[in-house]
């Protein structure tokens, strides 16, 4: 059949990686799950950490509280790595880590995992994320002010690029980026801009004034630097996305980096589709999402993903269990092996559609990326660039409130027979036993009491020490191995920075958000606010707080920009707070009402004790609960105390503030008006 | 609770009074008033028998400048046990004043969470306010928690953002004024020298660890100070720390403010406050009208500085508003 003109491709395309981004409870349990999941044909590792591991805490800490083992496995030393990994085969393993602030030291506990197996750390393959500007705009796992984190990362590249040369130390994300509300043009430049900042950084770290050896090695540092994007369902554009970072990324590497190299300027990345756009209401229909979602990834050959991974059709009901991620990693399964994608030469080459959608896109993404180098580059524009994003999902849920943007089952066709899905008595999401905390604060305790007490206290010694040194060919990966060597916990191994580096809070973005367009809707709540203020005496006040480790926040960010817009004042403390910190705040502020955000699955422990803490200290302000809580859960928040609950499927913020305001009312004897 | 029982609980130091006491006198209902007047009646030098013992400090600056990390170290210091070195065991409360626009009404006060403090720890007490009306203005509600709380507290700091008429204001209620500017702020140096600004009792530059800007920006500072002839014994001090660890100058400017103060006439200088206050306040409720019936702003002055020194605000505004209705 072949011929001189066939279209096909002479040999079938390989299929990319195919991943699922699992862990949860315990090393040992996420290890048989990571077995498992290869036994299924899944073809390379993506570790979920839980949040205490992700922000530098032991599961004895006050914050870890709640969330041990439930978004993700804690790893705590480098016994928890090795348990993690026994049995999978270090040498031949490609394993992702979505792990952040403190991907130094998890890298290093895998390396010293990797010793023990027998295997040198140059014949390790994987990435860690560690892409810290995104965590300060979307998604709140940072540990260390901005500069500091910046030198870890640069350390980092400098020292894989040496020492374990197959490794991938850093994937920019655009992903949270997009989860955070931001538009194609947006997660484009914001992520080009911050792989500049990275770039800039490792380059200060590879020697100056550059000597030819540096201008080698950074080939290869560009070379290194994958990414992480997202793919939304509007999947024609979202293909355009990608070729347009293509084309943005090799320009990148000629003109500002000097790389020559064809190889080192391929644009590399994985990709998790999106999850914003899931729905809570008709979770089935989840399932077509993903699909056509994974088309935008792979569907032209230029522009095709390397590893891929699906979120679960219920994940905006909690987190999923095997079953469900099973059947994500059958989607991927059918599209490489039963239909003809990884037939084709790109099936969009000399399409005059996808050209145009891409100079589009690259028109706008230059634009936007001139105004973040205006401020002085990505580190400095995080306060822009965040305010941006707070915009862009003002606007996306403006659209969906008002039917402009089409959500199936949710703001449209939303009649439906009931689903089977969700009928068991779990209501189809994995629940995270809740001994297990208990279990791992007992395991860290014993690890710090077997231990040689002295080669610890050393090693952190030299941790610090190298923190505080202005000497740029310390690097601190050596003694972060070190450290991971002697037996140090994550929690040690962070505390030592912090107090070197200090601690760090995030700009939230919400102060400098544009006020809504007043709605009518929204002019009626102002209203009913004014009555209620002249009533009250004061102006009603609420504090939206986010307790716990849970670092996404943009649903917490609009409740809070919206009830300014209606006219309360808001107290807004962004993200991991104490039950202490919060009922702190609601008494010396005198809030009426207090609106509490998790997304983490830490409700169950959280919200009672942040109760608790509110009623010692005398408040009794009424407390509204919003995120990702299981139908089964409501009433148990409800037995707690709770006035409310808010879920994915309450998307009218407007109505939930509406309803909040009308709270306050109730709660001090203000009449309804008529 | 009433404002009168309030009042006594401020007066005998019982701190935890302070969250029920900025809810009164942030209140515009009626009987709200009522209770609030009761509550500065308690607290007035009358009933302390002379000036509130605390120290009310404002600290005000542009955004950006370093103000919440700088207001952590100064609450470090302060509120550190006695035993610790260069801690002072001092009970705090900070009044943060957040200038977000009132568009809607409605504003967004997130700051108090830069400030690190122990939530445990009863001695600290943060509240977030919202600006009154007019550019870098205090509502009423600050400037009469200011003045009460410095019977129980040992500290008031009230923290206002912007420079030019934020300082002005806060003058008017505050013992000590701390301006804070971070290095090259060239445009704070041209407005002392073109008397734009009156001068603050204390200049920080923040941010010291730059080095030599910060030297040269305290140096510049120093010198435009000199030419205005303000630079000597007793008037303005201007000093560098550094907020990140490790601090430097937190504990010079401890004791800088704590200088200021006890070189003050804190009688005189909260007289002056109470007077402008009770202006602030009878012109923000009569308006000019109310003004014009006193026989204009000057006559209005001069009235108050017939009374009894140990008046309180509201009994000032009283004295005006029976002086308005005789009149007219």
């Amino acid at each position: 059949m072949s011929s001189e003109h066939s279209p096909r491709l002479p040999e079938r395309d390989r299929p990319w990686m195919m991943r699922t981004y699992a862990g949860h409870s315990t090393a040992k349990a996420s290890n048989e799950l990571y077995r498992r999941n290869l036994a299924k044909g899944q073809t390379g590792l993506s570790i979920a950490f839980d949040l205490p591991t992700q922000t530098g805490h032991d599961p004895d800490d006050e914050l870890a509280r709640g969330e041990v083992g439930k978004v993700g496995v804690p790893v705590c030393h480098r016994g928890d790595m090795e348990a993690l990994m026994e049995g999978i085969p270090l040498n031949e393993m490609n394993t992702s880590m979505t792990i952040n602030a403190t991907a130094a030291w998890l890298l290093a506990l895998y390396i010293v995992a990797a010793e023990e197996q027998g295997v040198g750390q140059e014949m390790l393959q994987g990435t860690t994320q560690n892409d810290i500007l995104k965590e300060f705009l979307a998604r709140g796992t940072y540990a260390f002010p901005p500069a500091p984190s910046m030198r870890l990362i640069a350390d980092m590249i400098a020292y894989t690029v040496e020492h374990v040369p197959k490794w991938n130390p850093i994937n920019i994300c655009s992903y949270h980026l997009q989860e955070a509300g931001a538009t194609p043009v947006q997660e484009i430049a914001y992520a080009m801009s911050n792989a500049i900042a990275v770039l800039d950084a490792a380059r200060g770290r590879l020697g100056s004034p550059p000597t030819p050896r540096a201008q080698e090695l950074m080939g290869d540092v560009f070379g290194r630097i994958s990414f992480f994007v997202n793919a939304g369902v509007r999947f024609v554009e979202e293909h355009a996305k990608l070729r347009a970072m293509g084309i943005l990324w090799e320009q990148l590497g000629r003109e500002r980096y000097g790389v020559q190299d064809e190889r080192h300027l391929r644009f590399r990345y994985g990709v998790q589709v999106n999850s914003l756009g899931l729905t809570e209401a008709q979770p089935e229909n989840n399932v077509q999402r993903i699909v056509l979602e994974s088309l935008a990834v792979t569907l032209g050959r230029d522009a095709r993903a390397r590893a891929i991974q699906l979120p679960a059709w219920n994940e905006a009901l909690g987190l999923p269990r095997p079953w469900d991620q099973q059947w994500s990693l059958r989607i991927q399964q059918v599209l490489a092996y039963e239909t003809d994608v990884l037939e084709y030469p790109d099936i969009f080459e000399g399409s005059k559609v996808m050209d145009g959608l891409v100079a589009e896109l690259l028109d706008g993404a230059r634009a936007e990326m001139a105004v973040v180098a205006e401020h002085g580059g990505a580190v400095e524009a995080v306060g822009y660039m965040k305010a941006a994003l707070v915009d862009s999902h003002r606007e996306r849920i403006h659209r969906i409130e008002s039917g402009e943007q089409v959500v199936v089952g949710q703001n449209r066709f939303t009649e439906s027979e009931a689903s089977p899905l969700t009928a068991g008595a779990e209501g189809g999401i994995l629940i995270v036993d809740p001994a297990v905390e208990a279990e791992q604060i007992e395991a860290v305790r014993a690890w710090r009491a077997a231990r040689e007490e002295a080669a610890v206290d050393g090693a952190l010694e030299e941790l610090a020490r190298v923190a505080r040194s202005e000497d740029s060919s310390e690097n601190l990966m050596v003694p972060t191995i070190a450290a991971a060597r002697a037996g140090a916990t994550t929690g040690e191994w962070a505390r030592t920075l912090r107090e070197v580096f200090g601690g760090y809070r995030a700009p939230t973005g919400v102060g400098e958000a544009t006020p809504s367009g007043a709605d009518e809707e929204l002019s009626e709540l102002r209203e009913e606010v004014a009555r209620l203020q002249e009533k009250l005496g004061r102006r009603p006040k609420i504090l939206v707080g986010k307790p716990g480790l849970d670092g996404h926040s943009n649903g917490a960010e609009q409740i809070a920009v919206r009830a300014r817009d209606a006219g309360m004042d808001v107290i807004y403390e962004g993200i991991r707070l104490t039950p202490a910190q919060i009922a702190a705040s609601a008494l010396q502020e005198g809030v009426h009402v207090i609106g509490l955000s998790i997304l983490s699955g830490s409700h169950r422990e959280l919200i009672p004790a942040v109760i608790d803490a509110l009623r010692k200290a005398g408040v009794t302000a009424p407390v509204v609960v919003g995120g990702i809580i299981p139908e089964q859960d409501v009433a148990l928040l409800k037995q707690a105390g709770v006035a409310a609950v808010y879920t994915p499927k309450d998307f009218d913020i407007t109505r939930i503030v509406r309803d909040i305001v009308a709270l306050v009312a109730e709660r001090n004897s203000v009449p309804a008006s008529v | 609770m009433s404002g009168a029982e309030l009042g006594t609980r401020l007066r005998e130091g019982d701190l935890s009074a302070a969250p029920a006491t900025l809810n009164l006198l942030e209140s515009t209902a009626p009987a709200d008033r009522e209770q609030a007047k009761a509550l500065l009646g308690e607290v007035s030098p009358a009933s302390l028998g002379g000036e509130a013992p605390g120290h009310i400090i404002g600290v005000t600056g542009p955004p950006g400048v370093g103000k919440s990390t700088l207001l952590s170290a100064l609450l470090r210091a302060w509120r550190g046990t006695a035993h610790e070195v260069g801690g002072q065991g001092r009970t705090v409360a900070m009044l943060a004043v957040d200038p977000s626009s009132r568009r809607s009404g409605g504003s967004l006060l997130g700051d108090r969470v830069r400030i690190e403090f122990d939530p445990a720890d009863s001695g600290v007490f943060i509240r977030s306010t919202a600006a009154g009306e007019r550019l870098g203005g205090l509502a009423r509600g600050t400037r009469a928690a200011a003045q009460a709380l410095a019977a129980a507290f040992d500290v008031v700091v009230i923290e206002t953002v912007g420079v030019g008429q934020a300082e002005t204001e806060v003058a008017d209620v505050a013992d000590t004024v701390a301006v804070v500017v971070q290095p090259g702020s060239g445009d704070v140096l041209q407005f002392y020298k073109a008397g734009i600004m009156e001068t603050p009792d204390v200049l920080v530059v923040t941010k010291a660890d730059l080095g030599q800007i910060a030297l040269r920006t305290r140096r510049d500072l120093n010198a435009a100070l000199r030419s205005l002839g303000v630079n000597g014994p007793g008037s303005t001090r201007v000093l560098a720390v550094s907020s990140l660890p490790p601090a430097q100058g937190i504990e010079e400017l401890v004791a800088a403010l704590e200088e200021h103060r006890e070189g003050l006439d804190v009688a005189g200088r909260r007289l002056k406050a109470r007077r402008a206050g009770a202006l602030l306040d009878f012109a923000s409720e009569n308006g000019e009208r109310g003004m014009r019936a006193v026989g204009g702003r000057r006559a209005a002055e001069r009235l108050l500085e017939e009374q009894d020194p140990t008046l309180d605000t509201a009994a000032l505004v009283a004295v005006l508003e029976q002086n308005a209705s005789e009149r007219g």
